[in-house]
């Protein structure tokens, strides 16, 4: 959880900054639906995300290096810096990937849920969606299918009680969205989102459930996010003392002070960690400045298994016509260790 | 006495234009996601909710299918919806709804229905966004019969093709290039007016080369047209609408020059550059003096921001397939 306060806090600086391009969407109060369900997952899981995606992502393991570059449209990023903030993905964690599309999360985790039945493994599919993205039609198709096929999957609605600027009671009829549930006739619960361990619990029954093959759970955690819907969000449709009202629940305040009274933790060794993770996302940010972009005919890769050859003709005019091929060359060739080392591999594991 | 008139950007002449239909017509009502209390994301429709209502300026659920699909059945019994998509890459899920359902329900009921609507959508790249924030699909639309597309290029145009558009009885996509929301102001009438669907404009007059391009491109096509000034004499024609295109202005402008070029920012293969080029070749094949020049984005989804100057045209990438053109 600290680490992706420090990282997005980071990201929101830079972006004020203008260093980072496009569209940030943070994630800010929400930390414990993020850490608390991957907590409760197997590192083989899977998990398909959201646009406010960064927390999933170093949730399930990536990292904040590399993620970094990503937002920074560096060439070393997760996605080659083609992606950006709302993209990031990684096979070698299970991460589907973050996604711009409201709502496109639930399908992808049905569809690698039914790859897991299909193929007999021992694992259960996450599909993350926020409270919008219960309005959009993609995500009852995708419950309807998980459910009537008994699939191991979780669906994990983040609650932040508003849809972009509008608040969830003018989007839905229903009280609670875990209500929904009772549609495709699977559980739904609806836990303390600021509370780590209540998620954790949850999506632990979730998963046991889906591995005992009695089918899909929908788990809504009733979250709220501190900054905007995107950095830049004027926020016209919320005041100052609802936000502290929710700060004063903090996630992270409220671990702390627990694990503390428990005996767990001291306040020298959270301090310890803090300013740990601080130096880690100082580095992520160094990392990702002194990073290439990618080349110009970096554009036409991984468009297709085999290059067609309209594709491989776009490519050759990128690599003549645009600045000088000599840094193209260069480029080309320091970014080859990437392939097998970098971003996947042992090196942050 | 002079007519009133007041200097806006482009997206404040949507707004203008959307405030002077819903006075002149109550069915207007205007929907979408944070459209109403909060004034649109790009602040389209700022305002339009405390002088309308809730009731006219409505804010709607993430759910653009549901969105969509609603402004259909408005359509069919006599309102004149104007749906928002927040961006143009978020409008697939309605999709369905537009080309299944708005854009044959005239002809599925042999005229008994009708769907005057108007779907409007922000759209370009050019705001350092990749994949849906930026993308630039007007072809698809383009391709489906039964609907019309409209895209303006300058202030006064917006609120002239988007009077057209509400009023038109039949539905059109009006796609705003949203790079160019705020680049410049223009005096735009405060009356109400209307610009026509179907009629392109000619910026630049020009001898050798007909450049046809429309939306955001038209500012660096235009650069390229001065930049070349005293080369070669380019003529520079925005269509303004994509369909139904306007082939007459298109073709007397290629029978004159005898060379073309297209600007236009979505991927060439399938673009509407192969459109304007089949065009030339149906209508004027025999004043043809060169191939026609596509200068377009890449074959590939809207890249971040580090690629996105590569992949949207700028002067002078235009240039350069000028002179191709020119030299052939």
């Amino acid at each position: 959880m600290l680490t992706i306060r420090a990282f997005d806090t980071e990201a929101g600086d830079r972006f004020a900054d203008g260093e980072i391009p496009g569209f940030v969407h943070l994630y800010i109060g929400e930390e414990a639906v993020g850490v608390g369900t991957c907590a409760a997952l197997e590192d083989d899981d899977y998990i398909a995300s959201t646009h406010r995606g960064h927390g999933h992502c170093i949730a399930k393991g990536l990292d904040p290096k590399y993620m970094m570059a990503e937002l920074y449209g560096r060439a070393e990023g997760y996605c080659n810096g083609k992606g950006g903030s709302m993209h990031i993905a990684d096979v070698d964690a299970g991460m589907l990937g973050a996604n711009g599309i409201v709502g496109a999360g639930p399908p992808m985790a049905t569809g690698a849920a039914l790859s897991i039945d299909y193929q007999d493994r021992d694992q259960v599919a996450v599909g993350f969606l926020g409270d919008g993205a219960v309005a959009q039609g993609q995500v009852h198709e995708a419950i309807n299918l998980a459910a009537t096929w008994d699939l191991p999957a979780i669906f994990v609605v983040e609650n932040n009680h508003y849809g972009e600027g509008t608040p969830v009671e003018k989007q839905h009829n229903v009280d609670n969205l875990s209500d929904t549930a009772q549609a495709h006739d699977i559980p739904g619960l609806t836990v303390d989102g600021m509370d780590i361990t209540a998620v954790a619990e949850a999506v632990g029954e979730a998963r046991a459930r889906a591995r005992a093959g009695d089918g899909p759970t929908l788990v809504e955690a009733e979250t709220y996010r501190y900054r905007g819907h995107y950095e830049g969000d004027e926020e016209p449709y919320r005041d100052d003392d609802e936000i502290e009202r929710w700060q004063d629940r903090d996630a992270i305040d409220s671990f702390k002070r627990r694990l503390i009274d428990r005996g767990e933790l001291t306040a020298e060794e959270f301090d310890d960690l803090e300013r740990e993770v601080e130096a880690e996302i100082e580095a992520a940010v160094e990392f990702a400045q002194n990073a290439d972009p990618p080349a110009p005919h970096e554009a036409y890769d991984d468009m297709f298994a085999e290059t067609p050859p309209e594709i491989e003709r776009f490519a050759t005019a990128a690599r003549t016509t645009t600045d000088g091929g000599e840094r193209i060359e260069e480029s080309r060739s320091s970014s080859e260790p990437r392939s097998d080392g970098g971003r996947s591999g042992g090196e942050r594991r | 006495m002079a007519a009133e008139s007041e200097n806006l950007t482009l997206v404040q002449a949507v707004r203008d234009g959307l405030h002077s239909e819903m006075e002149r017509d109550d069915d207007v009502v205007v929907m979408g996601e944070d459209v109403g209390k909060n004034g649109g994301v790009f602040r389209a429709t700022e305002g339009l909710y405390d002088e309308f209502g809730a009731e006219r300026v409505v804010d709607t659920p993430l759910a653009e299918s549901g969105i969509v699909g609603t402004a259909v059945g408005m359509a069919a019994y006599g309102l004149r919806p104007v749906p928002e998509m927040q961006f143009l890459g978020f409008i697939y899920p309605a999709f369905d709804q537009i080309v299944s359902h708005a854009a044959r329900l005239r002809t599925r009921s042999r005229g008994r229905y009708t769907c005057p609507m108007v779907i409007r959508a922000p759209y370009g790249g050019g705001i350092r966004a990749p994949e849906h924030h930026s993308e630039s699909s007007e072809a698809m639309f383009v391709h489906q019969p039964g609907l019309k597309v409209v895209v303006p290029s300058t202030p006064y145009d917006t609120k002239g093709l988007l009077a057209s558009a509400i009023r038109s009885p039949d539905p059109v996509v009006f796609l705003e290039p949203k790079l160019i929301y705020r680049a410049f102001r223009e005096e735009v009438p405060d009356e109400p007016y209307e610009v026509p669907l179907g009629e392109a404009a000619v910026r630049r007059e020009g001898s050798d080369i007909s450049v046809f391009t429309w939306g955001a491109m038209t500012r660096p096509t235009l650069e390229a047209a001065e930049n070349l000034a005293g080369e070669v004499d380019v003529e520079v024609v925005d269509l303004r609408t994509l369909s139904p295109l306007d082939e007459e202005t298109i073709v007397e402008s290629f029978k004159k020059t005898g060379r073309a070029a297209v600007v236009h920012e979505a991927p060439k293969t399938g673009g509407l550059g192969a459109e304007i080029a089949a065009t030339i070749q149906e209508e004027a094949l025999l004043y043809q003096e060169a191939p026609v020049e596509r200068i377009t984005g890449f074959d590939t989804p809207f890249p971040l921001y580090a690629l996105e100057d590569y992949y949207l045209p700028e002067p002078a990438r235009i240039e350069d397939g000028i002179r191709d053109t020119m030299e052939f």
